[in-house]
């Protein structure tokens, strides 16, 4: 078995007696979920709990006329059947801008469809029952009157004269726009002995969490307090929505997230049903629940990446790559969704096309429509997979019209590892990467040169195999530059508190939150390693906003990076109170003592002295031995944010072995192999699966997931026997390599890792496909998913 | 109306269990919401997401595609009760120390289809284990993880120990 060994770390800067930096130390909280014993959001009952169902519009734009609610009304199990309207009365409308994303409208949105509804799926109104099968019985009851409006749905026509405004007091239909230049571009294209120039299309596709949405939300107005239970990883975030659109303070909400089924990004943004859900709960005085089904999370959970890009690259002979030239057209639905924006998509491709490589030509246009389909926001990777494969498919491209390895043209063009701290001609400001480093690991760990010889060797034999590559970089470890800025209440910063008990265990609560990747294992290596406990002495606490320090939960891959380190320095300040208390039990001087596993020891000799149990038990029970004047401090709290850099950039490599089957089309993928290189690498395993599983999600957008939409602007296969998600059958095993850049803005040097995965995977498969084909005569696949009937007319054949 | 509700008796975890029940009734909402027993998952409610996965008379159902009605006088086992029994031990023991589940949703479902995987004894290749598998949605993982550990547990229990 490839269990990863547990062996401690050679000793570094970093480095304590015991260290668990650096160990695949196994995650705290397993057992319960391998038992069936977790709790998830779906699975929370309290007393008095309703549960609210929801009428959607089954156009993709109506105009609401009337609402007959009284069948409904008279249903088995009925408690309430509510408006958009009525509802209106409860909870206030949002609109999603950010300041720093100039220009940027949206319209104001209601937790339910007042007037318009505005694509298929938005709930018309609510019917709370005493069951949620009681409250669909009811929802077939609720009578309403549409009037059917011209639907928006092709980006393409959105800004044209002749197509009609979504939003009227918006006056048109763009949502927002931005432009780019840098260097000389115009005389770079002329300079090039080369241009490609094509479209790309990336199908508009979904994050299927396994568990869908869920929220239960409980107004007590005996305490004048809101209690909600939702599966979210920015609790602090909803926390201050909640309050502001229900018109309360703050401190009478507390959010509280158990665990979570799964959320890459799904589960951070503010989802109306969600708000109705909440807003119900403190109509009606009691506890209301709500889970979407699959269906509806089909229609109402954000989708991404509906991108159009006409794109350029200019190259000479020798492989130096002149410009790149890139115009984005991406259609977000009919709201900006609230209140990270939906414009932060198309301004990631702008800042990272052409990230890796050292060309200072650049000219980038990115427009964001408004459409009457589901609302489009941030999922994992926000952007990366769309500029990576922009930049990395021309790269590929390129090459092959000068006739250049793909591997050589890299060479020739990645920016160099010993020239850092360095920008990028979008702008973007590099601490260290390693993009050479990384390359070279990766042509050694997959054999490059004996793989090209066996596709060679195959192509003899009719068989038809690709190797594709992707250099990517990934925004992490996020300042204040991402949202605060824009005036979105999201922290960039984040706390976390540790006290000893009284038996001599730690208790940690952190501000980032546990969605399956392992921020309580980080954050209890973290503490453990800094204070001086074993592991299993290490108790974390995640998901309570009346109970951890305020922080921004887990997003941009920030709860290592950021959760770790204030995590690492709240153990060190505990550390120092408890030698301060241990010094003068010991009338010794506390800089002479230290932690080690679980015991105060001479520093220098390791001999040990005393039992943290014992330091607690006079701590919190004989205080009174204590010296006049001294207060024992058996808890710390420290915060941490970057400040050094707007964004801990990480970067790596991924390739793509696979062969192509020309009659079919059909693709099976036979390797995958990643480098990455996310800084110190806190508990290897853990960063490797998340990049294994940010890969399958990426090769799930290059080869399976597509929402598709009609005309009329109706989803034809929001289900998951027709919206194709990836499966262990046609996975391949991953390798995963490292190289270590740590980042001087933290003392752990940790940046983020969860999105790297899923920002290369799609232009390198694609890359590989293209690498399998182009011998074939075949027009090179500039679309993902790249289903069969793709790859058989790139064939011609069909 | 009076004929939609039927009763029944089964056994669930080795307990006796007489409910009455509406005919529409799935058993996944039967455990979860009359039971209580929480470990078995609604993922996707029509059969291809594996979430809802339990033993139904030994063999393993989807629960969102079984009635509660057609379990009358049944032996039905959720990751509960199979947890309890210490069957799984070592494969349970294997995905939590090869971190085979991120978010934890689909490994209740996961860990009862590779059981009757590993129950017809021999080692899988790790494409059999693959096919086995592929009624599993997990969107965590990319499954590589899953594969080793179950690969792993195959060959300890033939005794191939790596």
């Amino acid at each position: 078995m490839k269990i990863a060994d547990d062996v401690p770390s050679a000793l570094s800067a970093l480095d304590r007696p015991n260290s668990y930096i650096g160990r695949s130390v196994p995650r705290p909280n397993l057992a319960r979920l391998t038992q069936g014993r977790a709790q998830y959001v779906s699975d929370v009952t309290l007393p008095r709990m309703a549960h609210v169902a929801f009428v959607r519009s089954p156009y993709a734009h109506a105009r609401i006329k009337a609402i007959d609610t009284a069948a409904a009304k008279k249903a088995p199990g009925v408690i309430a059947v509510v408006t958009g309207a009525e509802l209106a009365q409860v909870i206030t409308p949002w609109v999603g801008v950010l300041t720093h994303l100039k220009g940027i409208k949206s319209a104001p949105q209601h937790a339910i469809a007042v007037e318009r509804a505005c694509w298929q799926g938005e709930a018309v109104c609510a019917v709370v029952a005493k069951s949620r099968a009681e409250a669909e019985d009811a929802c077939e009851l609720v009578a309403v009157d549409y009037e059917e409006l011209t639907p928006v749905t092709d980006p393409e026509i959105a800004l044209d004269p002749g197509t009609p405004v979504i939003h009227a007091s918006l006056g048109d239909n763009l949502t927002f726009e931005r432009k780019h230049e840098a260097g000389e571009v115009d005389r770079a294209f002329k300079e090039a002995d080369a241009i490609v120039e094509t479209t790309f299309r990336f199908g508009r596709h979904t994050g299927v969490t396994n568990e869908p949405r869920a929220i239960v939300a409980d107004w007590n107005p005996g305490e004048a307090r809101l209690t909600v239970y939702q599966g979210t990883q920015a609790p602090h975030m909803m926390q201050n929505l909640f309050a502001k659109h229900l018109g309360l303070e703050e401190h009478q909400v507390r959010v509280l997230t158990k665990d979570v089924g799964g959320s890459f990004g799904i589960k951070v943004h503010t989802y109306a049903d969600e708000m109705a859900t909440v807003a119900l709960a403190k109509l009606l005085r009691r506890p209301v629940k709500f889970v979407a089904d699959r269906i509806e999370s089909f229609v109402t959970d954000i989708h991404a990446r509906d991108h159009r890009i006409h794109a350029k690259i200019g190259v000479k002979r020798d492989g130096t790559i002149t410009a790149f030239e890139i115009d984005d057209l991406t259609g977000i639905g009919p709201y900006s969704v609230y209140p990270r924006t939906s414009g932060i998509e198309a301004n990631q491709v702008v800042n990272l096309v052409g990230g890796p490589y050292n060309c200072p030509n650049y000219r980038a246009r990115a427009r964001v429509v408004f459409q009457n389909k589901n609302v489009m926001c941030q999922y994992r990777a926000v952007g990366h997979p769309i500029a990576t494969s922009v930049t990395e498919n021309l790269v590929e491209m390129a090459a092959a019209a000068i006739g250049m390895d793909p591997v050589e043209i890299r060479r020739r063009n990645l920016f160099p590892d010993d020239g850092y701290p360095c920008a990028s001609a979008a702008g973007l400001k590099f601490e260290k990467l390693s993009h050479h480093a990384a390359l070279d690991k990766i042509i050694e760990m997959m054999g490059y040169d004996a793989l090209r010889a066996e596709q060679a060797r195959l192509r003899g034999q009719g068989i038809h195999r690709g190797i594709g590559f992707a250099s990517f970089i990934e925004v992490t470890n996020p300042s204040a530059a991402f949202y605060g800025v824009g005036g979105a209440r999201i922290s960039s910063q984040d706390g976390a508190t540790v006290r000893l008990d009284a038996t001599g265990a730690i208790f940690c609560a952190t501000g980032v939150t546990e969605q399956g990747q392992g921020a309580e294992a980080v954050v209890a290596q973290c503490v453990a390693t800094a204070f001086g406990v074993p592991i299993e002495k290490v108790r974390v606490i995640t998901g309570d906003t009346d109970n951890v320090p305020y922080g921004g939960g887990t997003w941009a891959s920030r709860a290592a990076g950021i959760g770790g380190e204030a995590a690492w320095q709240a153990g060190k300040a505990l550390r120092q109170n408890v030698l301060a208390v241990a010094g003068s039990i010991l009338q010794a001087d506390a800089k002479a003592l230290d932690i080690r596993n679980g015991a105060v020891v001479d520093a220098d000799t390791g001999r040990e002295r005393l039992g943290l149990d014992e330091v607690a038990r006079i701590a919190y029970f004989r205080p009174d031995t204590l010296p006049p004047g001294f207060q024992a401090e058996l808890l710390a709290t420290r915060h941490y944010v970057p400040r050094a850099w707007p964004f801990a950039f990480t970067n790596g490599i991924q390739a793509s072995w696979l062969e192509v089957d020309t009659d079919s089309g059909f693709i099976r993928l036979l390797k995958h192999w990643c480098v990455e290189d996310c800084g110190t690498v806190i508990n290897p395993q853990l960063v490797d699966e998340q990049v294994r599983g940010g890969v399958v999600q990426g090769i799930g957008a290059a080869l399976l997931e597509h929402c598709v939409y009609d005309a009329r602007g109706q989803l034809l296969n929001g289900n998951m026997a027709d919206y194709l998600v990836p499966m262990a059958a046609e996975m391949p095993d991953i390798e995963v390599g490292h190289v270590v850049s740590p980042t001087t803005d933290s003392e752990l040097g940790a940046k983020g890792a969860g999105e790297a995965g899923t920002a290369g995977a799609p232009g390198c498969v694609v890359n590989a496909v293209n690498d399998a084909l182009r011998p074939l005569g075949a027009k090179t696949i500039t679309e993902i998913p790249m289903t069969p009937d793709v790859v058989l007319r790139a064939l011609g054949r069909i | 109306m009076t004929d939609r509700f039927h009763d029944i008796a089964l056994t669930v975890n080795g307990e006796p269990v007489r409910e009455r029940v509406d005919a529409r009734r799935t058993l996944v909402d039967f455990l979860r919401e009359d039971l209580d027993l929480t470990g078995s998952h609604v993922g996707c409610e029509h059969g291809v997401c594996g979430a809802c996965t339990v033993r139904l008379d030994g063999a393993i159902v989807r629960g969102c595609l079984t009635l509660a009605v057609q379990c009358d006088g049944a032996t039905v086992e959720t990751i509960e009760g199979v947890a309890d029994s210490g069957a799984i031990a070592d494969l349970r023991e294997a995905f939590e120390r090869r971190n085979a589940l991120q978010c934890g949703f689909c490994t209740p479902g996961m860990l009862l289809t590779a059981q009757a995987l590993l129950a017809r004894g021999g080692v899988p290749s790790r494409d059999e284990i693959r096919a086995h598998l592929s009624g599993n949605y997990c969107r965590c993982t990319g499954y590589h993880a899953i594969v080793d550990a179950v690969e792993a547990v195959a060959q300890a229990r033939a005794g191939q120990v790596k």
